[in-house]
């Protein structure tokens, strides 16, 4: 199958092509350093970060609409088919996704205002940690497989989404049992658990874009296929 | 929950786009076995294998010179016109062998129509162009000939312009116009099969657009197969699609396939404009 932009008659088509692509792992990278600075702000109750990070989310978006528009040009000036078509999809696809796991980095950083100095504690807080390198590192992966379009790496990041979830119904178990030991801590543990929620759904976004990866490589739309399925479609 | 399994089962199968041409649904109206065509030691076809399936649009798509319209001359016997060809395989229509030597070719070609990239009206008036074919066949009765037209300028999508004015010459209607009349002249016979050699290369974009809504229309009644340079066109309004490259059927698939994720690089390269 052939992933590769250039080759086409038109250079100005491969430079829009080449363009959006490079935009989305531009828009990508951002989106992580969000991630990473949310997660920061919260193991470190940095306060300050907190609102950087809600304050950048505004980048997150004009990238998404920004994005957006290029490709509306695209379909409407190159009507692209096959493998372009499917780029252009793929890279629609993806921002949405990416500006999601935005708005859930800028949610995180909204807790930890929320939870503020006075109830913070450390020692909790580490409940989530996991949770917190999971996500992550989903998100790294996924960007890298975007960035080279590699459909082995898309399947090992939609298996350890299985792992994030498992992760995910620990904490739910562990913030369960501190509410029932100490019902004062209801207030913060339950902004905890609407973290661990935010990073669960990361895991989740992350997997919706090694879908859409797939479906650029292999022309096959694997969503709701099950990982046989997905395996199938990548050893074709 | 059984309701959402089921949804997904659905999903799975709607997802899985045939890699290979799958006609086991389809009437096939016109088979291509094994054929070669030359022009004098120029070989311009190898190896064709096609089945045209019936009351659907086949589409021909390839650069210049890849054989596309040979290959929808050979469906009629256009080429029989050409000195110095030479054709081997078998064509047969509805199973029959269209080269056998008992084959009356005017019949043949009133079985299989043709339109070409500039309409070719006759110098004659509307009424009579479309008369025509029936006329040469014997019909006489008023009667039938003026049913005839009517129905074969409604089919043609150019009815109500002209119901005015039949009888004026042909040569005064508009490219647009004149080619579906061109079209209704060739439908008034009613032919199994109409070929369509650049129907639209010659128009304006809007009578373009007419013409793919006509060619949609007539797929009910008729089996179309149609050579275009146009992808987007051939995108628009076929139901298959066959790529051919230098005289080879390079992939047939359903349009679908072909458009979002065709199996072969070349198809692809030529869909996507570029240089293979």
């Amino acid at each position: 199958m052939n992933t590769n932009l250039g080759n086409h008659i038109s250079q100005q088509f491969n430079n829009e092509l080449e363009d959006i692509r490079n935009r989305v792992l531009l828009m990508g990278g951002l989106v992580e350093q969000q991630l990473t600075d949310a997660i920061r702000s919260l193991l470190e109750n940095d306060q300050e970060l907190a609102e950087k990070v809600i304050e950048n989310d505004k980048e997150v978006n004009d990238y998404e609409v920004g994005i957006d528009e290029e490709c509306t040009t695209i379909l409407a000036r190159r009507q692209p088919a096959a493998s372009d078509l499917r780029l252009v999809i793929t890279v629609i696809k993806t921002i949405a996704d990416l500006e999601r796991i935005g708005d859930e980095s800028k949610r995180i950083a909204r807790m930890v205002l929320n939870i503020g100095d006075r109830s913070y504690d450390p020692k909790r807080v580490q409940m989530i940690r996991h949770l917190c390198e999971y996500s992550q590192a989903m998100l790294h992966d996924v960007l890298d497989a975007f960035a080279r379009m590699d459909t082995e790496a898309s399947y090992k990041i939609y298996i350890n989404d299985r792992n994030v979830d498992k992760e995910y119904e620990g904490v739910t178990r562990q913030t369960i049992t501190y509410m029932m030991e100490d019902p004062r801590s209801i207030p913060w543990v339950l902004n905890l658990m609407w973290v661990a929620r935010a990073l669960e759904r990361i895991g989740d976004r992350a997997t919706n874009i090694a879908e859409y990866i797939i479906f650029f490589v292999k022309g096959k739309d694997v969503r709701h296929t099950g990982p046989e399925g997905i395996e199938k479609t990548i050893k074709e | 929950m059984a309701e959402a399994a089921e949804k997904i089962q659905i999903r799975t199968e709607v997802s899985e786009p045939a890699s290979k041409i799958n006609l086991e649904d389809e009437k096939v109206v016109l088979t291509a076995e094994k054929v070669n065509l030359y022009y004098g030691e120029k070989r311009a076809l190898k190896d064709i294998d096609i089945k045209i399936p019936e009351k659907r649009v086949t589409a021909f798509i390839g650069p210049s010179g890849c054989g596309k319209s040979t290959l929808l001359r050979c469906f009629n016997r256009m080429n029989d016109l050409i000195d110095d060809v030479r054709i081997e395989g078998d064509i047969k229509l509805n199973g029959q062998d269209i080269y056998d030597r008992k084959i009356d070719v005017a019949l043949l070609r009133r079985r299989v129509g043709m339109v070409f990239q500039k309409p070719n009206p006759f110098p004659k008036s509307i009424y009579e162009n479309v008369a025509y074919g029936l006329r040469i066949q014997g019909e006489k009765s008023r009667r039938v000939l003026d049913e005839a037209v009517e129905k074969s300028l409604k089919d043609a999508a150019l009815w109500k312009e002209v119901k005015d004015r039949l009888n004026d010459s042909a040569l005064g209607l508009s490219g647009g116009q004149q080619q579906r009349l061109v079209i209704a002249r060739a439908i008034a016979v009613e032919p199994e099969i109409l070929l369509l050699d650049e129907p639209a290369s010659a128009l304006d974009p809007i009578s373009t657009l007419k013409i793919e809504e006509l060619i949609n229309e007539l797929k009910e009644k008729y089996t179309i197969v149609i050579v275009t340079h146009n992808m987007q066109q051939a995108a628009r309004v076929s139901d298959y699609t066959a790529f051919m490259y230098m005289g080879d059927i390079v992939e047939f698939a359903d349009t679908n396939t072909i458009f979002t994720a065709p199996a072969q690089k070349q198809t692809e390269d030529y869909i996507t404009g570029r240089y293979g």
